[in-house]
């Protein structure tokens, strides 16, 4: 919303300066988005007489000038070479000294030589001041005016432009008239209401109105009235009028127009005319039909759809109601007899039909936050006053059709409330001195105050919305701060153990080297689909996504991740270890949003650092590296490490044979680990290997909460512990895992740890054999272990291996 | 043999011996010619049981005199012969210390600078009482909006540029959360008053430039009970903003703004000094618009199952990546998602930079 000084001024009487006002607008709730003073880019600029006017010697279409001029306080005269034809002895112009910055280019003016005739300073036109598009001659200012008067102020540009930002509740401030009451409300300055007698009609309009709306939809347009002037003198607006619409950025048209948009800004009201003898009969309002077409004043053929309020006369569609009239009944420069419409158009249809057909106009943006349905015959009065005033022309009687929707309300206010919500103690009269400056009806009814609502804010409904007018015209600034109370001397711990484990996750891998990266929640179709997503889950498919590669909500953060890889590859580091904590998404139901800590490493960055160094280079990233990720991240999150099973049927995006999955029981899934899946990494344009993991925290059992915080006593045995190594040979396809429990499983007591350190295939073992080394740790308790103990726990453990996996004990 | 003056020659000799033992084999040589089973000075001890009383007077404590002398002298020779050992092979032990070591995963892994923000809100908010609630980003139009008071057709709606999903059988469509508000309301609908929690999470909007992403977080405040009013939130978010951006002087405007949800609306600026592209807090002559809040309106409650006549309270919302990028001075929103590995090396955090209270948030 674009309004000048000079026009807020025309309803609001006032001392206030500039500062002042753009200072209360935003304290107001009228945001200031920028304001602009014209003046201030004509400061060098000023009126310049031309004494003398002779050809160039050297160019048939340019003259050589003599100009007096007024340059840094001092009178000059200065030659200026110029090209427009208008350029002639004692004409008076705009002046353009060396220095000058011209508004419309940009360019800094210099003294400079013009075939060879020297040219200081130039004489404007006003399409470089940016005053319009005219670049025929130079400005040929009518009227005396002394050289060296300012430019702004003889060409009238000397007032400040204010846009402000109004937010969707407040459609009475998209007219002036409503930003000057809010203002007027705040004490900076006093309202001047206008009045619209009606005008008195001299004959019966010859065309009718109608409202033809089938049951249910009347509410479409409840009140529509219009009035014929006939006899009218269209042409170009008064130039206040013009310089208003110009300064707010609309193109003056011709007066009929420029009077509808003048009462749209300057009351929110807006109007229609119709060149009456382009219409076919009555003029109704009633709802579309389908394969109605309009030709709307954009220029552009719309269709017409069943469930808009549209306007048509017998024959054809007129204008959607609310938002665009048609091309072919406008008024022209011709027109001489003209039918005004005022209307109310239901601001959700208006809205809807504004999505519909993508129209943006200045009625729709009013409409659809609502206009003031008590304004519509006061608008009509005020259009045709004005169109009186200055096309001439003669009055019918009004045409109405419907009635204006009563949209009182009555809101039982209790003044308390506005301490209660705000902290803010301010005296009964000052609510009400406020809510009646803001045109609400307030009386004191036994304490409480019974407030009507004004017509133009159809924004308030109860009890906060008072508080809110009340505090923001009293300020805002009023409000103190009030600590909140302490609920606890010593804060308590917040956060869930879900939220525990997800902060945890981030900085175990961070801490095992792994950088966080925080990727798009959506990804494209056929990366969705090599993560078993896409068509194979429904629900997660955008409608309206930002791009094709945006298409879909991630089922695994592994897409993001490979293509974050990829990414930082092109740039020249391949060796990648990058991680993810956050949602995935198996449907669309909230339970469906899995949280995931994922991972993965690509060339050498291994655990132990990456790439060459002189103490070794760390080779390739092994399917292992990403295991070892997920098993430290599942201890960490406090899975039960002892009991989790791992076994190789990880998901087909992973290697089918270097990959594995940790469960805890048979359906309870914690992690995937393993090598990427060649044709994942073909897929996504990836070089391998890539190593990932996935880690589900949420599938990890909540531990149970116990009644102190104490740890179980340490029990430290006397005796030393033993130990002793065994080696099988096995088949290849044994898992090391079996061997590792049978031989736990001899005695849990006496055995209190088994590791695996020698992996040997081949050489004298021969074809699908392998050979495990484990290390037995035995911790006697009550006495010391005689080598017959010693004998016969060795036999158990050899007769449980080999039962468990048939191999044989390595001699 | 015995006599004073052959002990003194052999006492001498092994003497000499001892000193000029170059090395520990040597020397043992000498031990063993010595003092060995067969060693000399054994030997003349072995004599002594063959001799008359007076003669042992005279000759034991002349030979137990030695041997002890040359004990001492072998003890103090080894002990010598040792120590040049020692430095000889110290001296041929040398390494360049200059050669790198390996960097640790712990100096390469970082924390994302949104987790790391996360963390510090998290760590003011728990010290003021809030918990944290969390909620889908999947949303219902119910719970996105006619739950927080957006009509159905309002204009308001229209300012979120809501990402849709396909309609389902039904027809019904779901969307991606336009903020996290909704959070408010399943939080309230799952419990009972008094309230107080903060939201964080995603969100969505179809929205691209330097400063708007398709996605972006938030987080959301949210205090019911029976009397917290505006003075209670102007104060909140003066001590949340001092303590997160860690500077003293903060300086808070409301200016009234509209909400569906909240009612009085307000959207809040905070001092600043703006020099160059850099914004400092807490400084200067300018406003920075960095939240907006307000009293949560009795329409929200009342879908929430709570008697707005008895209870009220405030909320805020505000952007996480905003709030990260205006402390840390990260210029582009964009960036942030892009996952280039050298700008999550610059602008991340180690893993051990746990930002507490006690500690500091930031180091």
């Amino acid at each position: 919303m674009k309004f000048t000084l000079s026009w807020l001024k025309q309803p609001l009487e006032t001392d206030a300066t500039l500062d002042e006002i753009v200072e209360r607008l935003t304290m107001l709730g009228l945001e200031v988005e920028s304001v602009e003073d014209p003046a201030k880019k004509l400061a060098v600029f000023s009126v310049a007489k031309v004494l003398e006017a002779k050809p160039h010697p050297d160019a048939d279409k340019l003259q050589v000038l003599k100009v007096e001029a007024l340059v840094d306080g001092e009178m000059k005269q200065l030659q200026v070479v110029c090209g427009a034809p208008n350029a002639r002895a004692g004409l008076t112009g705009v002046f353009a000294p060396p220095g000058a910055t011209i508004p419309a280019s940009g360019m800094v003016l210099k003294p400079t030589k013009i075939r060879g005739v020297e040219s200081n300073g130039m004489m404007c036109s006003e399409r470089e001041l940016e005053l319009s598009d005219d670049h025929v001659g130079i400005i040929d200012l009518e009227g005396h005016w002394k050289v060296g008067t300012s430019a702004a102020e003889v060409l009238g540009c000397n007032d400040p432009v204010i846009e402000i930002a109004i937010t969707p509740n407040r459609p009475d401030c998209l007219g002036v008239y409503g930003v000057a009451r809010d203002l007027a409300a705040a004490g900076l300055g006093r309202l001047r209401e206008g009045s619209f007698p009606p005008v008195a009609g001299t004959f019966e309009s010859p065309v009718g109105i109608r409202l033809e709306f089938p049951a249910g939809a009347e509410n479409a347009c409840p009140v529509f009235a219009g009035r014929l002037i006939r006899g009218v003198k269209n042409g170009p607006s008064p130039d206040w009028l013009q310089n208003w619409l110009k300064a707010v950025g609309l193109r003056p048209i011709n007066a009929l127009v420029d009077i509808t948009n003048f009462i749209s800004l300057d009351r929110g009201r807006p109007l229609h005319v119709y060149d009456a003898a382009k219409l076919k009969g009555d003029i109704r309002a009633r709802l579309g039909h389908k394969g109605e077409k309009l030709l709307a004043l954009d220029g552009k053929e719309y269709n017409v759809g069943p469930d808009m309020c549209v306007i048509a006369d017998d024959e054809n569609v007129l204008g959607f109601g609310g938002v665009m009239g048609g091309e072919e009944s406008g008024s022209t420069v011709q027109t001489s007899d003209v039918f005004v419409e005022s209307a109310y158009f239901d601001p959700y249809r208006t809205a809807r039909t504004g999505r519909d057909t993508g129209i943006v106009s200045d009625a729709r943006y009013r409409f659809e936050r609502g206009v003031d349905p008590a304004f519509v015959l006061p608008g009509l009065e005020l259009a045709t006053k004005m169109i009186l005033e200055i096309c001439g022309g003669e009055p019918s009687n009004l045409v109405v059709a419907g009635k204006v929707p009563d949209t009182s309300k009555l809101i039982s206010f209790n003044p308390a409330r506005i301490e209660k919500l705000t902290g803010l103690s301010l005296p009964v009269t000052e609510a009400t001195r406020i809510l009646t400056a803001l045109g609400f009806g307030v009386k004191d009814e036994a304490g409480k105050l019974a407030v009507s609502v004004p017509s133009w804010r159809p924004d308030i409904d109860g009890e906060a919305d008072l508080v809110e007018e009340v505090v923001r015209v009293h300020g805002l600034d009023n409000v103190k701060s009030v600590a909140l109370p302490r609920l606890h001397a010593v804060a308590k711990p917040v956060l869930s153990i879900r939220q525990r484990r997800e902060r945890m996750a981030r900085r175990a891998l961070a801490a095992r080297g792994l950088v966080e990266a925080v990727t798009w929640s959506f990804v494209p179709e056929r990366h969705a689909e090599l993560f078993g997503g896409g068509n194979a889950t429904p629900g997660l498919k955008l409608a309206n996504p930002m791009s094709a590669d945006m298409s879909h909500m991630r089922p695994s953060l592994l897409a993001g991740l490979i293509a974050a890889a990829g990414r930082n590859m092109a740039r020249g580091f391949a060796d990648v270890a990058l991680f993810e904590v956050g949602q995935q998404f198996e449907g669309d139901a909230p339970e469906a949003q899995v949280l995931a800590a994922t991972g993965l490493r690509r060339g050498t960055a291994r655990p132990l650092g990456s790439g060459r160094h002189w103490q070794g280079k760390s080779g390739s990233v092994e399917a292992m590296d990403a295991k070892a990720d997920a098993a430290a991240l599942l201890l960490l999150l406090g899975a039960p490490v002892a009991n989790l099973q791992v076994s190789a049927d990880a998901p087909g995006w992973y290697h089918p044979g270097r990959s594995g999955v940790f469960r805890l029981g048979p359906k309870n899934v914690l992690g995937y680990f393993g090598e990427l899946h060649p044709r994942i990494l073909d897929a996504m344009d990836v070089a391998g290997p890539v190593v990932a993991f996935e880690v589900f925290p949420d599938a990890i059992p909540e531990p149970k909460r116990k009644a102190t915080r104490a740890k179980p006593p340490l029990e430290l045995p006397d005796l030393q512990p033993l130990r002793r190594d065994f080696a099988f040979v096995v088949d290849e396809i044994v898992a090391a895992e079996q061997l590792i429990r049978a031989a736990r499983g001899v005695d849990k007591k006496l055995i209190v740890d088994v590791s695996l350190f020698d992996v040997f295939e081949g050489g004298a073992l021969g074809e699908g054999k392998k050979s495990l080394a484990i290390e037995v740790t035995l911790q006697p308790v009550e006495k010391t272990l005689t080598d017959e103990d010693i004998e016969a726990v060795s036999k158990r453990i050899v007769a449980a291996v080999e039962k468990a996996t048939g191999g044989t004990l390595r001699s | 043999m015995t006599d004073k003056a052959d002990l003194e020659k052999l006492e001498a000799e092994f003497t000499t011996a001892i000193a000029d033992a170059v090395d520990v084999e040597t020397l043992e040589a000498v031990r063993v010619a010595a003092l060995g089973k067969k060693g000399r000075v054994s030997e003349l001890m072995k004599g002594l049981g063959a001799m008359s009383p007076e003669e042992r007077k005279e000759a034991g404590p002349a030979l137990n005199g030695l041997k002890d002398r040359l004990t001492d002298a072998l003890s103090l020779r080894k002990q010598a012969l040792h120590q040049a050992g020692l430095e000889a092979r110290l001296s041929n032990e040398r390494i360049d210390v200059t050669l790198p070591v390996r960097e640790s995963p712990l100096e390469t892994g970082r924390i994302h600078p949104l987790s790391q923000v996360w963390d510090e809100v998290v760590a003011i908010f728990a010290d003021m009482g809030f918990a944290v609630e969390q909620g889908p980003d999947i949303e219902t139009d119910h719970y996105n909006f006619s739950a927080l008071n957006f009509p159905e057709g309002h204009p308001a709606r229209e300012m979120h540029d809501t990402f849709y999903f396909e309609p389902d059988a039904s027809g019904a469509r779901k969307l991606l959360r336009t903020h996290t508000s909704p959070v408010q309301v399943r939080t309230m609908e799952a419990g009972k008053p008094p309230f107080r929690f903060i939201c964080p999470g995603r969100t969505y909007r179809c929205d691209s430039d330097q400063t708007h992403t398709p996605q972006f977080h938030q987080i959301e405040g949210v205090v019911i009970d029976e009397t917290t009013h505006m003075g209670h939130l102007k104060w909140t978010l003066e001590e949340f903003l001092r303590a997160f951006f860690e500077v003293e002087g903060v300086e808070l405007r409301m200016r009234p703004s509209f909400f569906p949800f909240t009612e009085p609306s307000m959207e809040v600026d905070v001092r600043c000094a703006r020099l160059g592209n850099e914004i400092r807090i807490g400084e200067g002559d300018d406003w920075l618009e960095i939240l907006g809040c307000g009293m949560v309106h009795p329409n929200v409650l009342r879908a929430s199952g709570i008697d707005p006549d008895k209870y009220q309270g405030f909320a805020f919302g505000m952007g996480l990546d905003r709030i990260a990028m205006l402390k840390y001075g990260i210029p582009d929103l964009r960036a942030f998602f892009e996952a280039d590995l050298r700008w999550l090396r610059h602008y991340g955090f180690a893993a051990l930079d746990v930002p507490t209270l006690a500690g500091g948030l930031s180091s």
